[in-house]
């Protein structure tokens, strides 16, 4: 194929590997959990997160997983002819082909029985929705706290006037002959979401599939960024602290993630934050072993896809091998694993402390139940009751910190010269 | 056998932290052939040979032990529900309120917690499979009254309690104020006057702020001493 023909130039004069320019920021909603606003070309997506947190209604609660929720929604106004605001069959498709792609990055066993609700609105839309929605949700996900496997990038690769080209815009997407949306995730190399639509060589399904997960790897190295940003900037406000040069310059990055270009992208963010380098030549031998597999998988699929129907049964099919590959991995200790050691140390101390402090200083408790209840029977167990009068007595939840922090010997008699310690520390 | 990434450095989910078989697993991190993976989007901790992740943000996860601060959702006839901030609801059963025999005929529920009222209580139990029970028997606990109530970020209380309860001893000091701590985020605090409450307030909001910087409890004194200063002026 002709790869260095760099001549072929695009309705919006990119090249053909080009990505259209992106900006990623994190944290902006105050109202969800975690939240994400995505601009990719003229896209403008925004995805919120809920969760985990309480399932309603109640008989949907998986009893072993939580459940994941993604709606995607389109605005009436994100496209030129108003978009009936009624959720249509594609909003729907959308919505479930996303929540199986998060799905399979979300650690969701952590959270039996709660929900996670993903909320994805396009306020506009430019082609390739689905796909910059997927990193989007991903980092709404990420920004929540939530256990995650990896990140996820999306991004589509297609075939206009018969070139293979990446990140199809709108018009590409409808006058071109062929469209292939990918969600991929860089770092553990998997691909969560893959669906084709046109007719494709072999050839050229597999050129495309390799631009598309070059593409996704640059947006994953943008996604990085944005995230460790948000947190960047709270620490720049006030200039006191030096700024601990290791992530590197804020303000060259989102130069950057604005005009980028496809090679220039990828060795400046080189040059910023050398990590990258290290996790790359890790992850170059993994990829090139996987691609192999992928293709295979693919070779299969390929033949058989024309109509969308069987695409998405040929898709259902790779998700389902997917999953049964995560449920593996996740045997690996994580999280909750852990946890019983902590807790084990922690209820000791907070008995020690508690007892002195509440020595120390009686200060007048506060209205008691028994106070409040002077007719009912139970006022004669008043005094056994007595426990709730509310000394101010908030000490042991101090010793549940030092568990965290310096989980072995808290002696509740050297809390003074803690304090002096704890300024060393810091 | 090496670790990729510094203390303290902003971490994102699947970031290869380590590489390597004799780390231990922590908090935030899987194993994942050679490589420790972090599961969050938070800051690399690697205290001696465990290779852990501390999320940012998330929601309260109920942990056997913990002190939380809860209020009451729904009253039954023997129990109550509680809102801990958390997936999960807390659930209190009536002989984890009162030590005395209590008769749901005879006894109604609703004179010891009511609807709305703010508790602070401790996990006893909690699992995969059930909601978490508490106990409000013990010395500390129970149903609180006055003061004000604010909540933050989970993650963060252990930085607003500080090193041995240095953070929160230094605003206590100052403010002059009663402080509980529920480790699901919630916190109350009570004065001898309104301003210094909202003095109070500020300062948690401080440190929750600004978490991540070196030198906090330093900082919180500072702003803090200031303001005693003012005040004993006016007086």
């Amino acid at each position: 194929m002709s790869d260095e023909n760099n001549e072929f130039i695009r309705v919006d004069g990119r090249k053909k590997k080009e990505l259209r320019p992106i900006s990623i920021e994190v944290g902006v909603l105050d109202s969800a959990d975690g939240s994400a606003l995505v601009r990719m070309g003229k896209n403008i997506i925004l995805a919120a997160v809920h969760g985990p947190r309480e399932l309603h209604p109640k008989h949907l609660a998986l009893p072993d997983r939580a459940n994941l929720r993604c709606t995607y929604r389109m605005s009436t106004f994100s496209v030129p002819e108003r978009k009936s605001p009624a959720p249509s069959r594609r909003e729907k498709e959308i919505s479930k082909v996303l929540t199986e792609a998060l799905e399979s990055v979300v650690l969701t066993h952590l959270f039996p029985r709660a929900a996670i609700d993903v909320y994805i609105q396009v306020i506009q839309a430019d082609g390739g929705t689905r796909c910059a929605s997927a990193t989007a949700a991903a980092l709404a996900l990420a920004d929540a706290g939530i256990p995650m496997r990896d990140l996820l990038a999306g991004v589509a690769a297609g075939i206009v006037d018969g070139e293979v080209v990446l990140d199809l815009c709108d018009v590409e997407d409808k006058e071109g002959t062929g469209d292939m949306p990918i969600v991929y995730s860089p770092m553990t190399d998997e691909i969560s979401l893959l669906q084709l639509d046109g007719e494709f060589t072999i050839e050229q399904f597999e050129e495309a599939l390799e631009m598309a997960i070059e593409g996704a790897r640059k947006i994953y190295e943008m996604e990085k960024e944005a995230l460790i940003n948000r947190y960047k900037i709270d620490l720049e406000e006030e200039q006191d602290i030096g700024a601990e040069a290791e992530v590197g310059d804020t303000s060259e990055i989102e130069e950057i993630s604005e005009t980028f270009e496809g090679e220039e992208l990828e060795t400046e963010l080189e040059e910023i934050e050398p990590d990258i380098e290290i996790i790359e030549d890790t992850e170059l031998e993994e990829v090139t072993e996987h691609d192999e597999e992928t293709e295979d998988d693919i070779e299969e699929i390929e033949v058989e896809i024309i109509g969308e129907e069987e695409l998405e049964e040929a898709e259902e099919e790779q998700s389902v091998e997917e999953e049964v590959v995560f449920e593996e991995e996740q045997e690996i200790p994580t999280i909750e694993e852990q946890e019983p050691i902590e807790k084990e140390e922690i209820i000791e101390p907070s008995e020690t402390i508690e007892e002195e402090i509440i020595e120390e200083e009686v200060i007048e408790p506060h209205e008691t139940v028994s106070e409040e209840v002077p007719d009912v029977p139970i006022e004669e167990s008043s005094d056994e009751m007595e426990p709730i009068p509310l000394t101010p007595g908030e000490e042991p939840e101090e010793e549940e910190d030092d568990n965290e922090e310096a989980s072995d010997d808290v002696d509740p008699d050297t809390l003074e010269i803690a304090e002096l310690e704890d300024k060393e520390e810091l | 056998m090496t670790i990729f990434v510094k203390e303290k450095e902003l971490i994102v989910p699947g970031q290869i932290l380590a590489e390597g078989n004799n780390y231990k697993v922590g908090n935030g991190v899987r194993k994942d052939g050679p490589y420790y993976r972090s599961v969050v989007f938070g800051i690399f901790t690697g205290s001696g040979n465990t290779i852990s992740a501390r999320a940012l943000r998330g929601k309260y996860l109920p942990r056997v032990g913990d002190v939380v601060i809860g209020m009451v959702i729904d009253v039954g006839l023997t129990m109550w529900r509680l809102d801990i901030g958390s997936p999960y609801e807390g659930i209190l059963f009536a002989n984890n309120a009162t030590t005395r025999k209590f008769d749901p005929v005879k006894h109604d529920a609703r004179q010891i917690y009511d609807v709305g009222d703010v508790v602070r209580a401790k996990i006893i139990a909690f699992d995969r499979t059930k909601d978490p029970s508490l106990t409000t028997l013990e010395r500390g606990l129970g149903k609180l009254t006055g003061g004000k109530i604010i909540s933050v970020t989970p993650t963060k209380i252990s930085r607003v309690i500080g090193h041995k309860g240095s953070m929160i001893n230094i605003i206590k000091k100052y403010t002059k104020t009663n402080i509980l701590i529920g480790q699901n985020g919630r916190i109350w605090i009570e004065g001898k006057s309104m301003e210094d409450e909202m003095k109070a307030i500020e300062a948690i909001k401080l440190v929750e702020k600004e978490a991540l910087r070196q030198g906090l409890t330093d900082r919180i004194e500072q702003f803090l001493k200031s303001y005693d200063e003012v005040k004993n002026r006016n007086e």
